[in-house]
């Protein structure tokens, strides 16, 4: 009994020693944590306000939307040395119509400092034809083709006076996986170095990006809404893919 | 009198005690004569209510828009689980479909589904009919509301998988359970193959067999009797039906539809992704006369298959030594 209180006045000390250690020692190589992502959806440099608001693509047409949905997936950080981090099972659905969707959280992230962000828009290859997925996968979430498996990346859909279509209907499904129309695009962005990525084990940080819808319709190709208003794949899905490749994102800043 | 009624109490109460038998392990083979399996259940472990789960939503007709179609009303298990008759699937509010319903077996050698390949994994092979318009005309969502409000089903999802959640990845799971578990490898072929005691062919079988080998095997390759590949085999595009370039969007692939297995044959009729010929006679006399030239028809149907009345006949033996009758009538597979 004497025994066990002497032992247990040596060992306590031993353990408050040993916490206190690890506090001061914030950046141990395998301490982890978290930082989020904010996506705020613009049209333009406007806000994108679903189904009421009227734009102008780059040809000057009138368009409206009502529909704005995409994946980020397979995001991978990386430091000033090059070393990278992958972080795994990392698929998001940002959809417009949900507040909650548009601001993302990335756990068990290793502590560092991050000077560039690279991302799928979209989803792998491989995820498009695996087995049945759950999550933001689920195909209840309508963005995944029954019928020629595979999942829809981006999904704008409005209106537009110039639209032939029934009900002047904008559809633009993007997805496909198979050359010559693939549609994964990769998006990859610097930080600056003087603010990176500053992830803590006492500090969440966010990062915010611009995410410009008008994107899709411009950049390589201007597209005018009186010839192209529907691709559901395809070689019309490459036009738009390219387009908003490097214009749909853009990293604004970052609260550390 | 009385004994007969004491031996009928007997029956009865000997009846009752046999409700419970021991359970059959439900296992997926591989017949030796297979190769290795492209989908071996590694992400989905095959278990005994996985199975009854998959098996029982698979035959209710209560998940379709009107509730009058199941998986089963056109994967009938006596016609190798297509749909005996039908030239097209028959959906929904008597919505008739644009192509034959395939028949339902070794799914799990098939790395893509459907008449145009555009499916490619059999866990996602059912989202395909259960929101077509004119098969089950129904979402996953509605779907999922009707089993969490319908016992016993939040019970059959926790004997299959821990937990009374349901969602569109476990019942998916679970129908692939049943589907790719239905494996047909038990023909007189197979058993011929394997050289099992006591089987051979007939003479005329053997004869029907070299012909096969020699005019038919390089599409209708063993031992599934398909290669999985995508062809034109030189039938007029009645309906225009594109096929395998509605996946593709390649103008050489219009025209072109997945070469069907041959096994059950004799029970799949009608024949071809349009079910236009109801007899294998009228098959056979289709490759044999009837090749229609267009850009995309296969080379090697360039001139047809000439068969001869005798050459037929012998074909058509051996087409039949493709039965699986163990399979048709496997109880295990059947609506419980």
């Amino acid at each position: 009994m004497k025994l066990s209180k002497y032992l247990l006045a040596l060992v306590c000390p031993v353990i408050l020693l040993s916490s206190c250690k690890k506090n001061t020692n914030e950046v141990t190589p395998d301490a982890k944590s978290t930082f989020s992502i904010e996506f705020e959806n613009q049209v333009n440099g406007s806000p994108l306000i679903l189904s009421t608001a009227t734009y102008k693509n780059a040809k000057g047409e009138d368009f409206k939307i009502n529909v704005f949905k995409y994946y980020v997936s397979n995001i991978k950080l990386s430091k000033a040395d090059g070393t990278t981090y992958l972080i795994p099972e990392s698929y998001f659905l940002i959809d417009a119509s949900k507040a909650e969707s548009t601001n993302i959280t990335l756990k068990d992230v290793p502590v560092g400092d991050y000077t560039k962000i690279e991302y799928t828009i979209g989803v792998d290859y491989a995820r498009n034809f695996a087995g049945a997925q759950t999550g933001a996968l689920d195909p209840i979430n309508g963005m995944f083709w029954t019928w020629n498996s595979g999942y829809i990346f981006v999904k704008l859909e409005g209106t537009s006076p110039q639209s032939p279509a029934t009900g002047n209907t904008l559809t633009f499904h993007i997805g496909g996986v198979t050359d010559p129309n693939n549609t994964i695009r990769t998006f990859a962005t610097e930080i600056n170095a003087a603010n990176p990525l500053r992830v803590r084990t006492d500090g969440k940080p966010n990062m915010h990006f611009i995410v410009n819808a008008a994107a899709l319709f411009t950049g390589k190709t201007a597209i005018s809404f009186s010839t192209l208003y529907f691709t559901m794949g395809g070689a019309n899905s490459t036009i738009v893919a390219n387009n908003y490749a490097n214009g749909l994102f853009r990293l604004d800043h970052i609260h550390n | 009198m009385l004994l007969f009624s004491i031996a009928l109490m007997y029956a009865c109460s000997k009846h009752e005690n046999e409700v419970t038998p021991e359970e059959k392990k439900i296992t997926f083979s591989v017949p030796s004569n297979f190769p290795a399996p492209v989908y071996n259940f590694e992400d989905n472990k095959l278990t005994n209510a996985g199975f009854a789960l998959g098996k029982k939503l698979f035959y209710d007709a209560r998940l379709s828009a009107d509730k009058s179609v199941s998986c089963g009303s056109c994967h009938q298990q006596f016609a190798a689980f297509t749909q005996l008759d039908h030239k097209v699937s028959h959906g929904v509010n008597n919505c008739q479909g644009k192509r034959n319903t395939p028949p339902l077996f070794n799914l799990a050698w098939q790395k893509a589904f459907f008449w145009d390949g555009g499916v490619k994994n059999i866990e996602t092979s059912p989202l395909n009919a259960i929101t077509d318009a004119c098969e089950m005309g129904t979402d996953v969502p509605t779907i999922i509301t009707f089993l969490k409000n319908t016992a016993p089903y939040p019970d059959l999802f926790k004997k299959a998988f821990g937990s009374t959640e349901i969602n569109s990845q476990l019942i998916l799971k679970s129908i692939a359970q049943f589907t790719a578990v239905l494996v047909s490898g038990n023909s007189k072929y197979d058993k011929v193959i394997r050289k099992e005691a006591g089987t051979s062919f007939t003479t005329l079988e053997l004869a029907g067999y070299s012909l096969f080998k020699e005019k038919c095997t390089s599409c209708h390759a063993e031992p599934f009797f398909t290669d999985f590949s995508y062809r034109s085999n030189g039938l007029d595009l009645i309906g225009n039906d594109g096929g395998r370039s509605h996946i593709t969007g390649m103008a050489s692939d219009f025209g072109k539809f997945r070469v069907p297995t041959l096994r059950n044959i004799e029970y799949t009729s009608p024949y071809m992704h349009d079910g236009r010929f109801y007899s294998l006679d009228e098959v056979l006399e289709h490759y044999s006369s009837g090749v229609k030239a267009s850009a995309n028809l296969d080379p090697q149907l360039k001139n047809g298959i000439p068969l001869s009345d005798a050459e037929k006949e012998q074909i058509k033996a051996f087409l039949k030594t493709l039965t699986d009758n163990e399979f048709i009538k496997n109880t295990l597979y059947a609506e419980s």
